[in-house]
């Protein structure tokens, strides 16, 4: 534990000589909040998630995939929840969950690849910026709240950046023996690249304990928890999830999606017991999906989907969207969703008040080339 | 590394014990060329397309008898969620099967790695099978994914980049696994005869995006969300034999082998498609083919394929001027391949001393089965498991981009604690029969830090000291 840790430390030390240093000032103290991205890769259909029921063009457009939401628990007058999200819609009941409709990233085309590169990036376009968003979010919080780490075999994109951060994915294989462990150690005292992986490696390893073991989403949301609970474990954690690219078939294949994202939440919350109340989640993907169903009972590539903000501090139990509507004229390019708010906006308004951190300040670290205007404010209570 | 070490890791897939070093390293690759063998007996035994494709179209014809049956006399809804349920049943059986031709050709492709004459060449088979990506993952996939690489990327691997995008583009698991195999023109005899029904059937535009996006021109080039449409448009018709849905399955019912390629006019969008600002007033399957031949050598899949190739060989931020040669070079031969990979021997940039690589799951664990000697694949399933706990299960990269070529995406904490836990258990099956510190002399013949061979050589055991090597800076890069 303890070799992470300075290592962690020597990591946020070394941002104090960055341009970033100097801001740390704004939130030196350290808190008991956690942080969870859980990012949707292939681009998940925010309309299917949370559907716009109450829009007139809403059956016509969606078709078949409009008949999910025949009892669907409605959220308002105007959306309702996909029936898998039991967990999430308790969460909502319960004014801790908070959907973000319309939104985009900066990106506007529709590539996986280039889509995921921005939303990680968090770059106005692809390639723009060579490091994460969350990873520059690391370097705004005191040493004890930037402990980063990614549940999964490798660090992703989005955290990846001067501040170290460690990486954990459940495994099945048996453990190498001690004595080895150690010699592999010493191997790589001079190798600056393999002796950083290597001790965050053996750090996380004794956190994780028998929840390393199993690979679903439910276990993958108890080991999160459990890496996240320890007093000396992670205080940011990345999720990644796969599988949302329905191009054909989207009724049965984004149900069963959502119902593991529901486990992974449920267990999440669960784990976290207490700590859940200062947890904050947020849940986004690289772009949504077309409006209008494709000749294999499929959505194509999109533009504008729906993110979701969850914990015991968000100010939910309300979907925040500036509707544009379904009918033919109000899609973008006549085929998606028109976004109408900017993901970055969102990140840096809940962050910020998640951690009591400047919007602006925010703004400029998390998104410095955004142009979306500021942060939304009042995504957190108090 | 010396040019021996750069040309037995970097070039190939590392040395084996029992082999000479190659005397005159680039001469060496060079010679591969004439060496290869697209069909070695191990994959020549592999189940071909059609096996997989009849099992596939087995379950299909049972789901869709299971769904008929339920439709005339409905059941409740208790008894369809239960194990009898025979659509569940079909469809467990069907995975089961597919996945033994998915886990039989894992093992297939590491053994003929293992012992190839040619490793410079399998490597490029592999870069071309994840340029190429499908994703075993999807159930109508799995059963094909060994099929693909060895039907239709290992005979053209020595011939030009627009042949094998012609059979890539042709074969059933890519026409399965991008949907295309589904997609039906709107304003086909098909797509009119279903709107009359009331039924809503139309394009697909996946594999179209894919093919511009990823196989030829690449993300950000020259093309347009209408030339995505325009090809998708183009592309109906493209389907599979026996393995369509609906009216694809209909259209080639009886007409060829399963599996097959099949152009099904029925689903054709009829008219000329305008592509890049090209018309293409090709009929029937004429016009994609007219396409593809256009997109093999246009000058923004020259600088793409020209990128990754130079970054696979000579590091993750490739040098332009490689990248520039390369480019010409493509445009010069239209694609030759042999030659592309002439030029890459010939690079200065990818005989640099230095590692470039950080070796992925695949290539450190077929470069340690061939250091510690292996020929044979033991234990099929445990094989392709220990690749899904490396993160890196063959021919599953989960999207079409295929696996990254970056080291960033392979050298994370976790990663290298499943390559020591691995190292540990490779070394107790060889223990007591090799001994490490000649065994790391003879791989890495000008390439061994002090720090390694002082490590190994301290090692409690000759098997813990091979765990060492394995998992040794020089042993993890290449």
């Amino acid at each position: 534990m303890i070799s992470r840790r300075n290592f962690v430390s020597a990591g946020a030390a070394t941002m104090l000589g960055s341009t970033l240093g100097a801001r740390m000032a704004f939130a030196a103290a350290p808190t008991d909040k956690r942080f969870v991205f859980i990012i949707q890769r292939g681009a998940a259909d925010g309309l299917g998630t949370v559907a716009p029921v109450g829009d007139p063009a809403f059956v016509r457009q969606r078709g078949v995939l409009a008949e999910d939401f025949a009892d669907a628990p409605r959220l308002d007058t105007l959306f309702a929840l996909h029936p898998q999200l039991a967990a999430v819609g308790s969460l909502y009941e319960a004014g801790q969950a908070l959907f973000v409709h319309a939104a985009a990233s900066a990106y506007r085309d529709r590539s996986h690849f280039d889509g995921q590169n921005v939303l990680e990036t968090g770059g106005s376009r692809a390639y723009a910026l060579h490091d994460g968003w969350m990873n520059r979010m690391l370097s705004l919080l005191p040493a004890n709240d930037a402990r980063g780490i990614a549940v999964a075999a490798s660090v992703p994109l989005a955290m990846r950046g001067p501040v170290s951060v460690a990486s954990y994915a459940p495994s099945n294989l048996p453990d190498a023996s001690e004595d080895l462990m150690t010699r592999v150690g010493m191997l790589y005292a001079g190798d600056v690249e393999l002796d950083a992986a290597w001790r965050q490696a053996t750090a996380t390893r004794a956190v994780a304990g028998d929840a390393g073991a199993r690979r679903n989403a439910q276990a993958t949301g108890e080991l999160a928890a459990r890496l996240l609970a320890d007093p000396g474990g992670s205080r940011v954690a990345m999720i990644e999830t796969g599988g949302w690219d329905t191009h054909a078939q989207q009724r049965g294949r984004l149900g069963a999606q959502l119902g593991n994202l529901d486990r992974l939440i449920g267990a999440l919350r669960d784990g976290l017991g207490p700590l859940w109340d200062d947890t904050l989640v947020v849940v986004a993907t690289e772009f949504g999906r077309t409006v209008r169903v494709n000749g294999t009972g499929g959505t194509d590539h999109g533009t504008a989907s729906c993110a979701m903000l969850l914990g015991g501090g968000v100010a939910g139990g309300r979907v925040l969207a500036d509707w544009p509507g379904l009918s033919d004229g109000a899609l973008h390019e006549n085929r998606d969703l028109r976004p109408t708010t900017d993901l970055a906006t969102i990140l840096t308004g809940t962050v910020s008040a998640h951690y009591r951190v400047d919007p602006a300040l925010a703004m400029r670290a998390m998104f410095p080339d955004a142009r979306s205007g500021p942060a939304v404010e009042g995504l957190m209570r108090g | 590394m010396g040019a021996v070490s750069v040309a037995l890791n970097r070039f190939g897939y590392g040395a084996r014990p029992e082999e000479a070093l190659p005397e005159a390293p680039r001469k060496w690759l060079r010679d591969q060329l004439d060496r290869y063998d697209p069909s070695p007996r191990i994959i020549a035994d592999q189940p071909p397309t059609r096996d997989a494709a009849a099992l596939l179209a087995d379950y299909n014809r049972q789901t869709r008898m299971a769904r008929q049956d339920a439709a005339a006399s409905p059941m409740p809804a208790a008894d369809t969620a239960s194990d009898a349920d025979p659509v569940r049943e079909a469809r467990r059986r069907a995975g089961q099967q597919m996945r033994q031709f998915y886990i039989g050709a894992v093992a297939a492709r590491t053994q003929a790695t293992l012992s190839t004459p040619a490793p410079f060449v399998e490597r490029l088979v592999h870069f071309w099978a994840n340029h190429f990506a499908i994703s075993a993952d999807k159930l109508t996939v799995t059963g094909f994914a060994g099929a693909f690489e060895f039907e239709a990327i290992r005979p053209h691997v020595l011939g030009s980049f627009g042949d094998m995008l012609h059979a890539v583009e042709r074969h059933a698991a890519m026409l399965l696994y991008l949907d295309q195999a589904q997609s039906v023109g709107p304003a086909s005899r098909a797509g009119i005869a279903a709107r009359r029904n009331g039924r809503n059937i139309g394009l697909n535009e996946n594999l179209a995006r894919e093919i511009l996006e990823l196989h030829t021109l690449g993300v950000r080039s020259v093309y347009t969300q209408q030339d995505v449409g325009e090809l998708a448009r183009a592309m109906t018709g493209w389907t599979v034999a026996g393995l369509g849905r609906g009216a694809g399955r209909r259209a080639g019912a009886g007409q060829a082998v399963p599996g097959s390629f099949l152009f099904a006019d029925r689903l054709h969008e009829p008219g000329t498609r305008t592509l890049l600002g090209k018309n293409f007033a090709q009929a029937g399957e004429a016009q994609t083919g007219a396409i593809l031949d256009m997109l093999a050598t246009h000058p923004a899949t020259a600088r793409h394929v020209a990128t990754k190739l130079a970054r696979h060989f000579a590091g993750d931020h490739p040098p332009e001027p490689l990248v520039a040669r390369l480019e010409h070079n493509f445009l010069e031969t239209g694609g030759n391949l042999p030659e592309l990979y002439r030029v890459l021997i010939a690079a200065p940039e990818c005989w640099g001393d230095a590692p470039v690589k950080f070796r992925t799951p695949w290539e450190w664990t077929v470069g340690a089965y061939r250091a510690l000697g292996m020929r044979d694949v033991a234990q099929p399933r445990a094989l392709v498991n220990q690749f899904v706990q490396l993160a890196q299960p063959v021919w599953r990269p989960g999207a079409p981009a295929g696996f990254d070529d970056i080291a960033a995406s392979w050298n994370g904490p976790d990663s290298l604690l499943r390559r020591v836990e691995l190292a540990e258990r490779f070394a107790a099956r060889s223990r007591d029969r090799i001994d490490p510190r000649a065994r790391a002399a003879k791989l890495f013949p000008d390439a061994l830090s002090a720090a390694t061979q002082q490590a190994i050589a301290r090692a409690e055991s000759p098997g813990q000291g091979v765990a060492l090597l394995l998992v040794a800076p020089e042993f993890l890069r290449r």
